[in-house]
């Protein structure tokens, strides 16, 4: 038999659970580091694909926030379990598109795996953490609850990070968020093997939308979308920093500055909203 | 081609032709107009057309006189006026138009007359033991006087589809002719119910009996049972309304109910009347959607093209 030609993977999007091509029809070359050849073509997304996921990451909230925090956690850790058996190829993608050695890309997927499994820890143990009974003056009960934002974006730090990604795509979701994310340019090939995991860790359809594309094209759509609740900025551009929260006010989007601390409570907790209840003392 | 001899109320013999429908064409026919991409100030347009051609439903057990008010609030403004006025400036785009009519239950018509006076609004009643139409003629007689006394302007019986399932398609015709008698010079429509009719032959045919007894206008759906109202069902009926103008001269009106939920299904609607009767369709007195979700995603759209940024529809009203 003669040797099979290589079969190699066709790097789509990630919304609404499913794997489209961009509406738009446009690509983006991802080239291998070392030899500056072509990778692959990967989706370039527009502002339609981008409302598609705001659309999808809507209609899964509510579904996701309802879940038990503790079925919340089992899903996270399944990711971790997922990850695992996706390690070849995470490494790989690695390797060829950022440059990364053997033992460096190895190190990326652990620091990945292991962000899921922080944040699956926390998923049903940071509401007991956070919240409170608090001492009041009068005969009521007073307590404070934390609740999920609703729909976050996800802008990420042009500087790819494997473990920061994934941590950040934890955070928010471990408390019942959903998010659209849009990935840096820079290590966007992952996107194929995150979105996989993903998609087979029982993760309702829509929480985590993954989306590749120009920056400078989509930013403004995201941050006068009315359907985003929060938005979060990991990149450095102070520029952009400054135009999103500008236009976050149109809302009230909470906007969520670069985090220093990724594997932390603080950063689940930037994803949450308190809720204070009085209730009156009676027999 | 089968031809059907019923009796009119003069005791004189018609035929009703039994078209064949091309299922596989009509599907195909439909499906074309999912393909088109209507932007900018045609699409503004179109979204104003579709809203002006809204019956704003409510037909739930739960219906209180509460919940009709507020339906007939949104009926009147189904925007905040304050809200919009500074975008419609901006954009020169004239005022958001009021919904066509109101559709509720008999029970709740003086209600809606009470809350829609002098807006020029229709009342519609579903009337004839809705949704089921399982009740002896007499009993959806009175229910049809009941609604037209008490002032509905419209009235959305619905067809005997036990007879007509059954082949008495004289019975379903003498009902439709009885009701249209009822009504007077208040408006029928006619529901054919075309998601338990089962081929798109017996939902032409079913459009012929409505049209040659009498109705003003016919209707896909009750909204109370899957599949409700599709494009090439829609489709089937408005080419039996082309051919019947062609026949008599009449225009009958069209109105697809339920599962037409956003903008995008609305405008694909729009599309096919246009260019199955014409543009002289496009109104609001030959076409209708029922709908109660279409309204808040065709504000959201509205918004969005007048503002520029994705607009969320927990601004508006639910009901």
């Amino acid at each position: 038999m003669t040797d099979l030609i290589k079969i190699s993977k066709t790097i789509k999007l990630f919304i609404g659970g499913e794997f489209p091509r961009t509406e738009s029809g446009r690509s983006l070359p991802v080239y291998v580091a070392k030899t500056k050849k072509l990778y692959a073509y990967l989706c370039k997304a527009s502002r339609k694909d981008l409302r598609n996921s705001v659309t999808a990451a809507q209609s899964a909230q509510a579904g996701w926030a309802a879940r038990s925090a503790y079925n919340r956690t089992q899903i996270l850790y399944r990711m971790a379990e997922m990850a695992e058996g996706k390690r070849e190829e995470f490494i790989e993608t690695l390797m060829s598109t950022l440059g990364y050695t053997k033992i460096a890309a190895n190190k990326a997927v652990n620091e990945a795996i292991d962000a899921f499994v922080y944040f699956a820890g926390f998923a049903d143990k940071y509401q007991q953490m956070i919240g409170a009974v608090n001492p009041v003056s009068g005969p009521h009960h007073n307590f404070t609850s934390s609740e999920p934002v609703g729909v976050v974006a996800l802008i990420c730090n042009s500087k790819f990070n494997l473990g920061e990604v994934v941590a950040q795509i934890s955070a928010v979701i471990a408390s019942g968020n959903a998010v659209v994310v849009l990935m840096a340019e820079a290590g966007a090939a992952t996107l194929a093997p995150l979105s996989e995991v993903l998609a087979t860790s029982d993760l309702p359809k829509g929480v985590v939308n993954l989306l590749t594309g120009d920056l400078n094209e989509l930013y403004q759509h995201l941050g006068t979308h009315m359907e985003i609740q929060s938005l979060s900025y990991q990149g450095s551009n102070k520029k952009i920093l400054g135009e999103l929260k500008e236009m976050a006010a149109g809302n009230m989007k909470r906007v969520i500055p670069p985090i220093n601390d990724m594997l932390s409570l603080d950063h689940l907790v930037s994803y949450v909203e308190y809720k204070t209840v009085w209730h009156p003392i009676g027999n | 081609m089968r031809t059907i001899s019923i009796q009119n109320e003069d005791g004189n013999q018609i035929a009703i032709q039994a078209f064949p429908i091309d299922e596989v064409g009509a599907n195909e026919r439909a499906d074309f107009f999912t393909k088109r991409s209507v932007k900018k100030d045609s699409k503004l347009s179109a979204l104003y057309l579709a809203l002006s051609m809204c019956d704003l439903t409510t037909l739930e057990g739960s219906d209180t006189p509460g919940r009709v008010q507020q339906m007939c609030a949104k009926a009147r403004f189904p925007v905040p006026p304050d809200l919009i006025e500074p975008y419609l400036i901006k954009r020169k785009a004239g005022p958001i138009p009021s919904v066509a009519a109101v559709c509720v239950y008999p029970s709740m018509v003086p209600i809606a007359v009470a809350s829609l006076k002098g807006s020029g609004i229709g009342i519609a009643s579903v009337s004839t033991a809705f949704p089921s139409g399982q009740a002896p003629l007499n009993v959806k007689l009175d229910d049809t006087r009941f609604a037209v006394e008490n002032g509905a302007t419209e009235i959305d019986m619905v067809i005997n589809r036990s007879a007509f399932l059954s082949g008495d398609y004289q019975q379903v015709f003498n009902e439709i002719v009885a009701i249209k008698k009822a009504c007077g010079d208040t408006h029928l429509k006619v529901i054919l119910e075309t998601g338990e009719l089962g081929s798109y032959d017996r939902v032409r045919l079913a459009s012929e009996i409505a049209m040659e007894a009498g109705g003003d206008f016919i209707k896909t759906s009750t909204g109370k049972i899957n599949p409700a109202a599709t494009l090439p069902v829609t489709l089937v009926m408005l080419q039996a309304i082309g051919d019947y103008y062609q026949r008599t001269g009449k225009k009958i009106g069209m109105k697809p109910a339920g599962g037409i939920r956003t903008s995008k299904q609305a405008i694909q609607y729009l599309c096919m009347v246009n260019e199955t009767l014409g543009p002289e369709w496009l109104t609001p007195h030959l076409f209708r959607f029922g709908a109660s979700a279409l309204v808040n995603d065709l504000l959201k759209q509205i918004f969005k093209e007048l503002t520029g940024q994705y607009y969320y529809d927990k601004v508006f009203s639910i009901d």
